[in-house]
């Protein structure tokens, strides 16, 4: 059995934290997850009025999301800001407010696809046996919508997480940093730590997010 | 009398454990038009997906010209090109053009020369009144159309024996006649032919032979004339009355 | 703004620029290649590499691609397995994006309709035949706007390149903040630079789902 170095893990506080630096990286994405949810369906629904500013609004803050890298996204709010405003963010106060923005732009599209994507025909018909259309709205178009939103919602969720991994670089003590710090520290009495605590990185990050993928295809299966 | 074409003998089928049809044996001869009718899910298409091997046996055998077709049999593709199958819903290739839906079994399968196939299915487009679509795609065609080219392109192959699979289910009213009168025009031509169909009035005058198929079994076999002027069986009589319309008064 | 001290570091972030280009465009190519054959061997259902499969697509598409290169760069060493940074960048990508391609191309397999592959069966086709005239055609046309928008995916994870030491975009950029505090130039070239490479591949993508969806398929 060649040396895995993975006997580093059990010393000292080492697991420990790993484990607080995973809790970082998620807390990150949670806090992020949770402001884009609400102010996502807020602008979704904004936008999906017809003839609405926001429409454009999301259009547009869409294509910046899409096109640019989350890393340059990161670099701009944490070097940026600070250039241009004064500003000197933290790197997990800048990764919230990137993440923050693009998630709620994704959210909002989501969102906005969701109710979009009820059949005319639902509301008509709706309509037509007499239901008032707050009625039509909350029993007939939400609950179709729900069913498609959440699903992907929660796919929303587990990209942030794994796109948290990126703090890292610019200087939050995060999972892959305290793997970092761990690696160093032994560099005499474990020479092979790089391969056991950077495979328990993967293996931690895996199943934080492979119950939120599993959960998303099986209520997507669920609902079809 | 001619020799048989497709001798199916003993066939039973299942589905997990849903028996469709039971020791079935049935004999189209060269030449012969044979009309399967009965009522749904009584497994009319099961037995011609068993005779092109698209589902596995579970009793008896399918023999082309005496050549067992089999789902896990050897020379499958080989087999398979002595049975062409037109169905319900056509199945034409979107991507290919009529002409290279026609032509693809052919030239890349039977290794023939393209010019020649081409030359052949331009003769039968022309015959089935589609000459000028050769190039066109299928979404440009309507379904009566479409259905006629599926013909040709089963035509092509130069099987021994044609299935039909309730080829005019899915078509609009007013496109039955066009594909079901080419489907007469090849009986008088003397091809071999197992279909299945809904179309009462086509049955009678395209049919050799009509079998009645239900419960997973031949219930009657007789000439068109005595199954619709004097059904042997009271299955045969229900049959016949669920097309007719009466108003109770 | 410093425009003669963007024109003088102009050459090195159209050096990094290529770098960024090239490394993504391998990747993404390897992992196309990796999705093809995932996709395949998940149709066919090859007994055991297609669990093989199905749990690489899981692993690669539920962890980052930072941890992913990680792994590859500084772990894999100690067990005797060295790659030099561009590699294992490449290699990266090409794990990673494997797993969504199966995915993209899994899902345009699967809606062609099975009918479509008897019929091509019942004409006499063999299975391969069917599997490349037939099904391959009508996949690739309900698969490329999804592949479309991994390759703008995988491109943009590029950007990570840096920490293994490739010297990309992101690493001169911060290289030149960190040595010169030309943050405001920086960032405009970053910015720019990355334009530049993922501005016209995701007006292709775009430009392809429109073409596609206009055209519709329908048999």
């Amino acid at each position: 059995m060649p040396d895995l170095g993975l006997e580093v893990l059990w010393k000292g506080r080492n697991f420990i934290r790993l484990l607080e630096g995973l809790w970082t990286a998620l807390r990150i994405s949670l806090v992020s997850a949770l402001i884009s949810i609400l102010a996502g369906i807020l602008l979704g629904v904004l936008a999906g009025r017809k003839r609405s500013v926001f429409r454009f609004i999301l259009r547009g803050w869409l294509a910046v999301i899409h096109i640019m890298p989350q890393m340059v996204l990161l670099f701009l709010m944490y070097f940026g800001t600070s250039r241009a405003f004064g500003w000197n963010l933290s790197g997990e106060a800048s990764a919230i407010i990137v993440f923050s923005l693009w998630g709620t732009a994704e959210m909002g599209d989501l969102v906005r696809g969701a109710v979009g994507s009820v059949p005319v025909i639902q509301r008509e018909s709706a309509e037509a046996l007499g239901l008032k259309p707050p009625q039509v709205y909350l029993m007939i178009i939400l609950p179709q919508a729900v069913r498609r939103l959440i699903p992907q919602a929660i796919n929303l969720v587990t990209r942030m997480i794994k796109t948290t991994s990126l703090v890292t670089l610019i200087g939050v003590v995060e999972i892959l940093k305290v793997a970092q710090q761990i690696i160093e520290a032994n560099r005499r009495a474990s020479p092979n730590a790089a391969f056991g605590v950077y495979l328990t990185v993967f293996v931690m990050y895996y199943l934080a997010c492979r119950p939120l993928t599993l959960m998303s295809k099986q209520l997507e299966k669920h609902w079809r | 009398m001619p020799e048989a074409v497709l001798k199916i003998s003993h066939l039973t089928k299942r589905f997990d454990d849903q028996t469709v049809l039971d020791d079935l044996s049935l004999e189209v001869r060269e030449g012969e038009t044979v009309v399967i009718v009965g009522p749904s899910g009584c497994g009319k298409s099961t037995l011609l997906r068993c005779v092109n091997a698209l589902e596995d046996i579970q009793g008896g055998e399918i023999r082309i010209r005496g050549e067992e077709i089999r789902h896990d049999g050897k020379n499958l593709p080989e087999m398979r090109r002595k049975v062409g199958m037109v169905f319900q819903n056509y199945e034409l290739f979107p991507h290919l053009t009529v002409i290279e839906n026609i032509l693809l079994a052919p030239v890349k399968a039977q290794k023939r020369r393209r010019e020649e196939v081409r030359a052949e299915a331009m003769e039968l487009l022309e015959r089935v009144g589609l000459k000028e679509k050769a190039d066109s795609l299928p979404r440009q065609l309507s379904g009566g159309q479409k259905q006629r080219v599926a013909i040709v392109r089963a035509l092509c192959v130069h099987p021994d024996i044609l299935l039909f699979d309730e080829v005019t289910a899915a078509l609009d009213p007013e496109m039955v006649r066009e594909v079901l009168d080419v489907i007469i025009g090849l009986a008088e031509r003397g091809k071999t032919m197992l279909i299945v169909t809904h179309e009462m009035s086509f049955a009678r005058a395209v049919a050799d032979r009509i079998i009645l198929l239900s419960d997973c079994r031949i219930l009657e076999e007789s000439s068109p004339e005595e199954f619709f002027t004097a059904p042997k069986t009271e299955q045969a009589k229900k049959f016949l009355q669920s097309f007719e319309f009466r108003r109770s008064r | 703004m410093d425009w003669a001290y963007i024109g003088r570091v102009l050459p090195l972030y159209g050096k990094a620029a290529w770098l960024t280009f090239r490394t993504g465009t391998a990747g993404i190519l390897l992992a196309a290649a990796v999705g093809l054959l995932g996709a395949a061997a998940l149709r066919w259902r090859v007994p055991v590499i297609r669990r093989i499969v199905s749990a690489y697509v899981e692993v690669s598409r539920n962890t980052p691609l930072l941890v992913q290169l990680f792994f590859i760069y500084y772990g894999l060493p100690k067990i005797g397995i060295r790659t030099d940074p561009e590699f294992c960048g490449i290699a990266g990508l090409a794990f990673l994006g494997g797993g969504y391609m199966t995915e993209a191309f899994r899902s345009g397999i699967e809606a062609v309709d099975s009918l479509q592959e008897e019929s091509a069966l019942s004409l006499g086709l063999t299975q391969s035949q069917a599997f490349i005239h037939v099904i391959l055609p009508q996949a690739a046309a309900v698969s490329a706007p999804a592949v479309m928008a991994n390759v703008v995916f995988l491109m943009k994870e590029t950007s990570v390149f840096s920490a293994v030491s490739l010297m990309d975009l992101m690493f001169t950029a911060k290289d030149q903040i960190g040595l010169y505090y030309r943050t405001a130039e920086s960032l405009l070239l970053l910015v720019g630079a990355y334009l530049m490479i993922l501005l016209p591949l995701s007006m292709l993508g775009t430009f392809l789902e429109r073409r596609l969806r206009h055209a519709g398929s329908g048999t």
